[in-house]
């Protein structure tokens, strides 16, 4: 009873702290992700062959950047790229330094995972709104859009999980978050009741965010 | 109303071009149903789709209303569009809005005013019966009933023209036959042409006014439903009509019955079907006709009437009975063992 009390009152703070970090990392960086990951996803299938704005080059090359992109581990893309990091925010440590690639690694996910949630949309709808005579940009957001909502969902909390997943190598510049805590105590200094406990909140928290997208995507759903 | 003139489509493939359309003109008049009939492949939905250039034809010129649309900007081929209403055979409805909003959001998005909107979604999802399903989701609804939306969603756009892509293919037969009495009451009621496509002879039976009958992207034989129903000369045509009279009997009856006479399938429309020309002709030929088999069918503009009869006499006297009934108006086709 009492070990446990001396642990939380030893730990509570510094998880808490860690958790904190995590959340930070997560949503910043899931923001700037899906702010540049959804108009590329959207990109990707309107210029698709036989789409909506057929363009052969902008497609191929969009889809050339982001299979490069997605081909680097997160590892390695946060060291590649530390000169761009510290021309856009100024630093490469922190979790400042750590946004900017996790933005980079996310946002070419969150478009191929927008891709195939609007590629679920069937043609014949899109088809039946032009053949009454509606405007693109019209079919574009209340079609296409509306119609692909459940998988749009379903596809950011995937890349949100992930996201989460790849701020635990944020300790390695020096950005803190849960995954560095369980790493730097649980391995390196074998505490293993902090392990256990960060291991547990991960957990807890992929299945809230798990669960609150699968219901927003039922609950969309209709069929 | 719509006329095609000579419109072909190619597609590229891997080895070579593939003709899905070649050379179709037709001419579908105000206040007509016109089917196009065809086994699958034969291009019908390519053509249907370059009516309202959702395929645009490699050749050839479409006109709506006697205006040339397929070199029309965009901005005034919507326009175009507009009144032209399409059904397909997957109904294309969304799946994540109630059947209130898959007649509504359309006419939103065409710039109606709310109460416009909400005027026109009530009234022609009474039109089509589901005036109490408003609420429901597609998912909700059986086949037939999902059909009846996309047809309200069509029809609340007030269009002169609907377009018909296999609309009652995935229904069952009671589902059809009240899918096909409602295009009939559009047509009848709000004096919409109605061009449609299917591969169902009972489609154009009971609704058509006229045929084409397609093959590998051509017309091969066109007409008036009765003049198709009567009078078949393609075979393609004489098949699709097997489907729905019985045009064969065995060839080893036939041949067997063909000793002693002939056998012969007679056609009866309009006038001829009031006179007892049978019995005439076993008076004035010395032929004895002998029933094997009758049906009646109903078209849209008329009804035409089977008998397939055993002709018993002399081989000049049978000749002169068939020109004799021939004279009458009776179809007239010897079957062969
Ligand atoms: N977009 C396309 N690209 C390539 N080939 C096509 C395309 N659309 C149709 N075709 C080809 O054109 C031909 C006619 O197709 P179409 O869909 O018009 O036939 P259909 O008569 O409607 O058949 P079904 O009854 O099966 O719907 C087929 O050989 C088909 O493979
Ligand atoms: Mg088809």
């Amino acid at each position: 009873m009492s070990g446990s009390g001396q642990f939380t009152e030893k730990w509570l703070p510094i998880i808490g702290q860690a958790f904190i970090e995590t959340v930070q990392m997560v949503s910043i960086s899931l923001f700037f992700a899906v702010i540049i990951g959804i108009p590329l996803g959207i990109l990707l299938v309107l210029t698709r062959p036989g789409q909506l704005f057929d363009n052969k080059w902008i497609y191929q090359i969009l889809n050339l950047v982001i299979n490069i992109i997605r081909s680097i581990p997160f590892i390695i893309l946060l060291f590649f790229i530390l000169p761009f990091t510290k021309f856009i925010v100024g630093t490469t440590i922190g979790v400042k330094g750590v946004i900017v690639p996790l933005v980079i690694y996310t946002a070419p996910y969150i478009a191929r995972l927008m891709e195939s949630a609007l590629l679920e949309v069937e043609s014949g709808i899109i088809e039946a709104y032009i053949a009454m005579g509606i405007k693109r940009r019209h079919i574009i957001w209340h079609v296409l859009l509306r119609e692909a909502r459940p998988s749009i969902i379903l596809g950011l909390t995937i890349a949100t999980v992930s996201l989460i997943g790849a701020t635990a190598m944020a300790g390695l510049v020096g950005a803190g978050g849960l995954g560095d805590l369980a790493y730097r105590y649980g391995y390196l200094r074998y505490e293993v009741g902090v392990m256990y406990a960060t291991v547990i909140i991960l957990i807890i928290l992929v299945q809230v965010i798990q669960s609150i997208g699968n219901r927003l995507a039922t609950r969309m759903k209709k069929d | 109303m719509i006329v095609l003139e000579n419109i072909s489509k190619t597609f590229p493939s891997k080895n070579g071009v593939i003709k899905a359309v070649e050379e179709v003109t037709l001419h579908v008049r105000k206040g007509e149903i016109h089917g196009v009939i065809g086994y699958s492949g034969a291009g019908k939905s390519t053509l249907i789709r370059c009516v309202n250039l959702l395929e645009r034809p490699t050749k050839g010129k479409v006109y709506i209303n006697g205006q040339e649309i397929t070199s029309l900007p965009n901005n005034e081929l919507r326009e175009v569009r507009k009144k032209i209403g399409m059904i397909f055979q997957g109904f294309n409805l969304l799946k994540t809005a109630t059947v209130y909003d898959n007649v509504a959001i359309p006419l939103k998005l065409l710039g109606f005013s709310k109460e416009e909107v909400k005027k026109r979604v009530e009234k022609y999802l009474s039109i089509v019966g589901l005036e109490d399903k408003h609420h429901a989701y597609p998912s909700q609804l059986s086949g037939g009933q999902k059909q009846r939306v996309a047809i309200a969603r069509a029809l609340a756009q007030e269009p002169e023209i609907l377009l018909s892509d296999e609309a009652t293919s995935a229904l069952d037969p009671e589902t059809t036959d009240s899918i096909l009495d409602l295009l009939l009451k559009i047509n009848q009621e709000l004096g919409i042409t109605i061009l449609l496509i299917t591969h169902e002879m009972n489609v154009i039976q009971k609704i058509c006014d006229y045929v084409y009958v397609m093959e590998r992207g051509r017309i091969v034989e066109h007409g008036t439903t009765i003049e198709l129903f009567t009078n078949p000369t393609h075979h393609t045509t004489k098949k699709f009509l097997s489907t729905i009279v019985q045009r064969k009997l065995s060839p080893s009856l036939i041949s067997q019955l063909n000793v002693n006479g002939v056998v012969s399938r007679l056609t009866f429309v309009g006038e001829s079907t009031g006179k007892p020309l049978l019995a005439e002709v076993s008076q004035k030929f010395n032929v004895k006709p002998n029933i094997l088999a009758a049906n009646i069918i109903e078209l849209k503009n008329g009804i035409v009437g089977n008998i397939v009869v055993h002709l018993i006499g002399e081989s000049e006297d049978i000749q002169a009975a068939i020109q004799y009934l021939r004279s009458q108006g009776v179809g007239t086709e010897e079957l062969e063992g």
